[in-house]
């Protein structure tokens, strides 16, 4: 494997402004990574190398013209597929949108564009971005590059896995309960699901729009910090943007320094239900941040034991009624019925043959939740829930400047192993959730191997809306102690994958 | 179509109350759509003005027009309604081809204005307040055009287009609380609250206000109660009742209809009606019911609405006059009587009226030309007589001739007729037609002169007092010079010559 694509993306900016590296050889070194090793790993549901290799080479041309470039021109990066581009496929993995090229770019290419990213290619995810594991992609699961037969995560498994992988240095994902958190924790990547509205969804294909917030994945803290200054800021196309602007989060990457800050240890999200291995290391990262000089304090969110349930209800309400616009009638895949092909018989053709089973099960919850009748039950009785636990962080966050949990309470399970069992998959989310339905934002990096399996655990840092550089600056500390004691960053401990040709 | 059994109007009324609600539907004329970017325009070619998010693209999110936020709280604060300091948009959730998302993004249970009244006379001079609930924004649906099938609906239709230009157009609904206490004038006071709300919105310049155009369009409800009895009946709701006429027939039919079914013990079902203008007659829709599940839910993808007193207040300032201050003001100023003026309002004429005036007419010339010839030709041509191309200052121009002594009546009316045809301004039209009255006193007593050869009698009859005798010699004269002559002058001349 070129030594080129292990590079953190800091390191290769480096050598892209000094000359010593092109953003087409950056970009084909990682093209023949994915030529060698996607088809194991499935990261990808499209590349397009002759698109990726022609913006690399406008970059390189445009720098040697001696015009003024981003920092992060000619990096390449690899886009989740719920974000539309115009010259590619966007799936979100389903087969209801199989082959659609939008007619618009999302907001968040369009600043990667601009700034002269090369895009490797889409990566792959739960359909509609409901999962854990993109076992529910319609296009087959991705694979954890650290054990082939486990899940690399979900519904991000394609942004994680292509980092993991060395395919990409860098991803865009999005986290609606942790679908970027989740993939990071399980696969010893990097990844923040923002301030919901620091990003702009504009082009992300909704799962719930109340929830969904698009982030970076990558290999180290500073990397994610980079790519979240690039496609943060207000976007008048997404009303629920923020207006202002959070600041630099590659500024408190930079810092590496914790003393002084109090760190709440959530007490609901430690010990039953919580893999040993997962917890033990999670015990180590709270002593190195004390020994840093955090204070650590405990705090209890109690709330947090309904997150999951009203999560999903809220999701599948909004859900239900977002995805009622796959009908077959402007776009994507359309079905024609046995008999008369009524307007309403050709929508429910399609969108019986075109959504797999666990958007059905989501609008069908969804539909339910909001029916007249249910509506108080269910919906109502949830938003009630999502105030209560906005109040359990804002109490937490009176005692703490960080918050930190396990990003999940297990280390990646094997393929197929939770298909048949829809509650026990929601429960992976049970520690990633709060962050959605609070809005704040939430960071998984790498915590270390768990002792049982050697596979990868993760801690999640969370923080009040609007203060993600708490969480580069903590992130980037923590990921420093960590380098330190181990030699090497997590990510080098990753067995080897088999290289074909 | 299967007839109706009706009942006689004036016995429906001994036997029920009637209470009407209403829900107009006001499209806002703002330059682009409620949601997006895309020019809000009626009758460009089919899908012209669309883009991601009017025809629900994934991915696509909505923002709010400022202008059409703006104009919805004008018309809340012309209708005296409170403003809300949250407005919510909601999702109203069904499933229908010329709904992009659907869902229509809606106002629930936030809506932007409510209780609000609006004060309303009748062509019999009563006067009625109506109360409002609501005004809430949402967002118009595409065009559907059902090709093949006899009844030019869904139901049987071969296929249908979808033109998504309208699709995200700005609207207001105006709903108002059930209104009694109208007994038999019901279908006058729903047709003149509705004229109010159109001349509230055109004064305030934010609607084209055209109802063929579908700028204003009316759902109304109508239910029938026995005297007494405080439980309202089963309503039905007959929609888009395209102007103001047909909204006075279609009440006065559900209430005919109605009645007759509830004499006879047989239950009203609630269900959306259709009126059908040339039949006179109302058909049942889709059955409705209370149960309808909308699934409204508040819309994550837009921050509430939260319009900030100073923008409130100025607003607030810049109301114009309220209709029935209007209409006292210029009854005064033009010296109209009581039913002259009454006249003018039912014929929803005082737009009209007004510009003629401003254009330099005499308000009762400009009356008798509206209410009058305009009004006539309109009703042959069966239309309205506010939908003829003329203007204001044309009339006033006809008028000034008229005056001037240039036009007797009928070249008047001639070149009235020219004016429709979009030949010009009357004056144009005299000047190229060369239609103006003879009052060349030389080429009238000639033509006198030669009518007198064939009557001889004529003018002893004058002398002697019999003036109706003159008429023959007038006609004579208007006929020999075709209709140019001044009537008046022909006969002052013939008086002269008598008396000579
Ligand atoms: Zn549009």
């Amino acid at each position: 494997m070129s030594e080129l694509i292990r590079k953190n993306a800091s390191e290769l900016v480096e050598l892209l402004k000094s000359g010593q590296v092109s953003s087409v050889e950056l970009t084909k070194a990682h093209l023949d990574r994915s030529a060698a090793v996607d088809q194991d790993v499935h990261s990808y549901l499209y590349q397009n190398p002759e698109t990726a290799l022609a913006a690399a080479a406008d970059i390189d041309r445009r720098r040697a013209a001696g015009e003024q470039l981003h920092e992060l021109a000619g990096l390449p990066i690899a886009v989740k597929d719920n974000l539309t581009t115009t010259d590619a496929p966007t799936t979100s993995g389903s087969k209801i949108l199989e082959g659609w090229i939008p007619p618009y770019d999302s907001t968040v290419v369009k600043k990667i564009r601009a700034a002269g990213l090369p895009i490797l290619g889409k990566t792959n995810l739960d359909e509609f971005a409901m999962g854990s594991s993109t076992e529910f992609s319609a296009f087959g699961p991705s694979r954890n590059p650290w054990d082939l037969t486990r899940i690399p995560g979900g519904s991000g498994g394609g942004s994680s896995s292509v980092v993991a992988s060395f395919q990409a240095p860098v991803a865009i994902g999005s986290d609606t309960g942790g679908s970027i958190r989740f993939p990071a924790s399980v696969t010893g990547t990097v990844g923040n699901k923002p301030t919901y509205g620091a990003v702009s969804r504009y082009g992300l294909i909704a799962l719930a729009s109340s929830l969904d917030q698009v982030g970076p994945v990558s290999r180290n803290v500073l990397d994610s910090a980079l790519i979240q200054d690039l496609i943060a800021g207000h976007d008048p196309h997404d009303s629920t943007s923020l207006p202002e602007s959070l600041g630099s989060m590659a500024d408190a990457a930079r810092k590496l320094d914790v003393k002084g800050m109090r760190i709440g240890v959530i007490k609901e999200l430690m010990g039953e239900g919580f893999q040993p291995g997962v917890m033990n290391r999670f015990k180590e990262s709270i002593n190195l941040l004390q020994q840093a000089g955090a204070e650590i304090v405990e705090v209890s969110c109690p709330n947090f034991e309904y997150a999951i349930a009203a999560y999903y209800l809220i999701l599948p309400a909004e859900a239900s009624s977002n995805l009622a616009k796959f009908d077959s009638v402007r776009f994507g895949l359309r079905v024609a019925p046995e008999g008369n092909p009524t307007i309403e018989r050709v929508m429910a053709a399609t969108r019986e043959a075109g959504f797999g089973p666990e958007v059905k099960r989501r609008i069908i919850l969804g539909t339910y939740a909001l029916s007249s009748g249910s509506y108080e039950h269910f919906y109502g009785a949830a938003l009630k829930v999502r105030t209560l636990i906005q109040r359990d962080f804002a109490a937490a966050f009176e005692k703490a400047d960080v918050l930190i949990s396990p990003t999940a309470p297990t280390t990646a399970f094997k393929i197929g192993e939770k298909l048949e069992d829809p509650l026990a998959m929601y429960l992976n989310d049970i520690a990633t959730i709060p962050a959605n339905l609070a809005g704040i934002p939430g960071m998984s990096i790498p915590n270390g191997l768990a002792d049982e399996d050697g596979l990868p655990t993760g801690i999640q840092l969370l923080a009040p809306a609007r203060a993600d550089a708490r969480l580069y600056q903590v992130g980037a500390a923590l990921e420093k102690m960590h380098e330190d004691i181990w030699g090497k960053r997590m990510i080098d401990f990753a067995p080897e994958l088999e290289v074909r040709s | 179509m299967a007839k109706d059994e009706l009942m006689n109007y004036e016995k429906a009324l001994e036997m029920f109350e009637v209470v009407i609600g209403l829900e107009v539907h006001v499209e806002l004329n703002t330059k682009t759509k409620m949601f997006c970017g895309c020019r809000n325009e009626f009758g460009d070619e089919p899908n012209t003005n669309v883009c991601p998010i009017c025809i629900a693209l994934p991915g696509a999110l909505p923002a709010v027009n400022r202008t059409a936020v703006e104009s919805s709280i004008s018309i809340g604060l012309a209708l005296g309604c409170e403003i809300a300091p949250n407005g919510r948009f909601a999702r109203k959730n069904y499933f229908y081809p010329d709904l992009a998302k659907n869902f229509q993004t809606s106002q629930y249970d936030e809506p932007i204005a409510f209780e609000g009244e609006l004060t309303v006379e009748l062509p019999s001079g009563s006067v009625h307040t109506v109360q409002i609930e609501r005004a809430h924004m949402e967002e118009d649906a595409g065009k559907l055009t059902h090709i093949g099938g006899s009844t030019g609906r869904i139901q049987g239709a071969e296929y249908s287009l979808v033109d998504y230009n309208r699709a995200g157009v700005p609207l207001v609904e105006i709903v108002t609380k059930p209104v009694y206490g109208a007994g038999a004038e019901a279908p006058e006071l729903a047709a003149a609250y509705v004229r109010s709300v159109r001349e509230i919105v055109k004064g305030l310049g934010v609607s084209d206000a055209k109802m063929e155009r579908g700028n204003v369009r009316c759902d109304a409800n109508v239910s029938l109660r026995p005297h007494g009895q405080e439980k309202l009946g089963t309503r039905t709701e007959t929609k888009n009742v395209n102007s103001l006429r047909s909204i006075e027939r279609a009440v006065r039919y559900e209430i005919q209809r109605q009645a007759a079914l509830l004499a006879k013990g047989t239950a009203i079902i609630q269900e959306t009606r259709h009126w059908h203008e040339d039949k006179g007659a109302t058909s049942a829709g889709r059955p409705k019911s209370d149960a309808d599940d909308y699934r409204y839910f508040p819309e994550p993808d837009l921050v509430p609405v939260q319009p900030s007193k100073e923008l409130i207040e100025s607003l607030r300032a810049k109301l114009p006059e309220k209709p029935a201050d209007r209409r006292k003001r210029v009854q005064a100023e033009w010296g109209f009587a009581d039913l002259e003026f009454r006249d003018v309002v039912n014929a929803d004429l005082l737009d009209q009226i007004e510009e003629t005036v401003k254009a330099g007419a005499k308000p009762q010339a400009a009356r008798k030309w509206w209410t009058g010839e305009l009004a006539r030709i309109a009703n042959s041509e069966n239309m309205d007589v506010t939908e003829l191309e003329i203007s204001g200052a044309h009339v006033a121009e006809l008028a000034q001739l008229v005056d001037a002594g240039k036009l007797n009546d009928r070249l008047a009316r001639e070149v009235l007729t020219y004016v429709l045809a979009g030949e010009g301004s009357p004056a144009e039209i005299v000047a190229a037609r060369g239609l103006e009255v003879v009052s060349d006193d030389g080429a009238l007593i000639a033509a006198i002169d030669a009518a007198l050869a064939k009557q001889p009698d004529v003018l002893d009859a004058i002398r002697e007092g019999r003036m109706q005798a003159a008429g023959a010699v007038i006609g004579a004269v208007m006929q020999a010079m075709k209709g140019s002559a001044d009537a008046g002058r022909v006969r002052e001349l013939l008086i002269q010559k008598a008396n000579a």
